[in-house]
């Protein structure tokens, strides 16, 4: 899998309330999610992105609310992937359970800047800024976890446990 | 090597050996939604198949965020999940009537005990830590699918000691001390790990006092914030007719990554301002600060003990003019307790409004959303940009007595100040 767009940067600490605000929870389509994302904390972010971008953040991505909203949103608004030097837990957990591919890199990303194009090798983990032709390494997933990524996510990880059992049954 | 608290409920839930580490599916003992994270659960469950849930008596369904549903979409979206309780016989489904807080029902139910494995799609289901579980919250597709297999996968965390020591003074209570401890680990000093809260200083602290101190967990990235089970725990659970449960307890020679401790008799009254719930400080040091609105409930401070706390500053006083105070009991039985109790009357003559239970405002859903650059100051446990309603509005977290205090004069006040 590999991943290309442009870079679009957020600090520390996004939580999911600037993600996707409280008030938009009702709603539950990705794509409907989408159209909100990050509407408090860049109120033009939809208009400045395009389709595969990629986003860049420090640590403790998706802090906050154990909503899934967060990474649909992210995933309904056309983001391919998101890189940071950590992820709050359950925006992790969330975003592999839904298919939003996500990568942690303890390397220091202050030299990608606003636009960069990247790209993101998820087999070799590697992150490629081809604006400034530099490489950055990232941790791999362990078995388990690209096992789950490699099916497509919890939904069809369940679906085929569901079905391996009711042939065993 | 001797285990953790987190380790061993890990481990038996796995039916295998476990460490900190180690990915393992592992069954659950409740399944938790609520009407924000259940259709998404829902829907996911549903797309399954024809199936039925793995056990109808361990999934909890409760509406809670926008109850009494305040618009059309929360509506829909509850009469999903009502639909779908039913259809498949869900014996813990309610709504208003028998709703209240998640957090705050599931130990009330008798949901949640000793050792007990629980996920939740909230993230504050951290909260039955305070009761010797490992419960921790998960997302939609999580939950929906634990609701049929009644397993879901977990990285068994490393876990971070808690000594809790000494005797706190009169009014400092479970939210100071977890305030204070986010303040000094900050809102990542305990990602991914599992807080376990022991002590001789544990004895003085009452059971409402750790369901706020588990509660806020999350809010320095804890995936749980356990607390050694003792004659506390004991007696809240013999009251709700639960007997000899079975607790766990951490080896001595358990392995900890991390650890702290806490002198109760050091805590001062502790205030988070915006935006961040780590951006503490003493309340002493806090120069005066203006509030237009005050709100005294949420899964972290709605429970019987705050609310006697905060009655007992506010009665044979008014609220100061111009001031929206605003007590949201927990549950029904809170809120039966307070009334029963003359408490819900002495907020009302003090000028404070007394809603239904919910979460309200909390999280910014309804029932006193803030304005531009208002200030509020809130038992609750989030004070991030917008929170509460418009993104220049602003909130400080404080305990039930701090805010009672401050719903007297207006201002940030300590409540040494007014009584
Ligand atoms: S009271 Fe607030 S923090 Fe607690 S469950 Fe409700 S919205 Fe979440």
């Amino acid at each position: 899998m590999i991943l290309e767009g442009a870079a679009r940067l957020f600090g520390n600490n996004i939580d999911t309330d600037l993600i996707i605000a409280a008030r938009y929870l009702a709603e539950t389509d990705q794509t409907e999610l989408g159209k909100n994302l990050f509407r408090d904390l860049r109120p033009n972010f939809l208009n400045e992105m395009k389709k595969g971008d990629i986003i860049v953040a420090g640590n403790n991505f998706g802090c906050g609310s154990s909503r899934e909203h967060a990474p649909l949103a992210i995933k309904g608004a056309g983001i391919s992937a998101v890189v940071a030097n950590s992820f709050a837990r359950i925006f992790f957990r969330n975003a592999i359970n839904v298919g939003l591919p996500i990568f942690v890199t303890s390397e220091n990303l202050d030299s990608i800047e606003e636009g960069n194009v990247i790209s993101v090798n998820a087999l070799e983990g590697t992150l490629i800024n081809k604006t400034k032709n530099k490489t950055y390494k990232f941790d791999p997933y362990p078995d388990f976890l690209l096992n789950l990524v490699e099916v497509g996510g919890l939904f069809n990880f369940t679906k085929n446990r569901l079905e391996a059992g009711a042939k065993n049954a | 090597m001797g285990k953790t608290v987190a380790e061993k409920i890990f481990s038996k839930h796995s039916n295998k050996d476990v460490k900190s580490g180690d990915y393992t599916l592992a069954k659950v003992d409740i399944v938790l939604v609520n009407d924000i994270t259940g259709p998404l659960s829902v829907m996911e469950f549903q797309k399954l198949g024809n199936i039925k849930v793995f056990d109808k008596e361990k999934i909890a369904i409760i509406c809670d965020h926008f109850t009494p549903n305040k618009d059309i979409k929360s509506a829909q979206n509850v009469k999903m999940l009502r639909n779908f309780a039913k259809g498949q016989n869900i014996k813990h489904f309610y709504e208003p009537g028998h709703v209240g807080i998640e957090h705050v029902m599931v130990p009330e139910l008798g949901l949640a005990r000793p050792g007990y494995l629980i996920i939740g799609a909230d993230s504050h289901t951290c909260t039955y830590g305070a009761l010797n579980a490992f419960s921790t919250g998960v997302g939609s597709t999580d939950a929906g699918m634990a609701m049929a297999t009644g397993d879901t996968w977990f990285r068994v965390p490393p876990s971070f000691k808690v000594e809790i020591v000494g005797k706190q003074k009169k009014w400092i209570s479970g939210k100071d001390v977890v305030l204070h401890l986010i303040g000094k680990i900050g809102v990542e000093g305990a990602n991914y790990f599992a807080l376990e809260f022991c002590g001789e200083g544990l004895k003085n602290l009452s059971i409402d006092d750790r369901f706020t101190i588990s509660n806020m967990a999350i809010e320095c990235g804890g995936k749980a914030g356990i607390f050694n089970y003792d004659s506390v725990t004991e007696q809240y659970l013999n009251d709700l007719g639960i007997k000899a449960p079975d607790y766990v307890e951490a080896d001595k020679d358990a392995k900890y990554e991390n650890s702290i401790t806490i002198d109760l008799s050091s805590l001062d009254y502790t205030v988070s301002l915006p935006f961040s719930p780590d951006n503490t400080t003493n309340i002493n040091k806090l120069e005066k600060t203006y509030v237009d609105q005050v709100v005294i409930g949420s899964c972290t401070n709605g429970r019987i003990s705050d609310l006697r706390i905060a009655a007992e500053i506010i009665s044979n006083n008014r609220v100061k003019d111009g001031l929206r105070v605003i007590v949201l009991p927990g549950s029904p039985k809170v809120y039966l307790e307070a009334l029963r109790e003359g408490l819900i009357e002495k907020f009302i003559l003090a000028g404070a409004a007394v809603s239904t239970p919910t979460c309200g405002p909390c999280l910014g859903g309804h029932m006193g959303i803030l304005a531009e650059d208002e200030v509020c100051v809130s038992t609750t446990n989030r004070n991030f940009i917008g929170r509460m309603g418009h993104p220049k509005s602003k909130v400080v977290l404080a305990s039930p007595a701090v805010a009672a205090a401050s719903a007297l004069t207006g201002y940030i006040t300590s409540p040494e100040e007014v009584i």
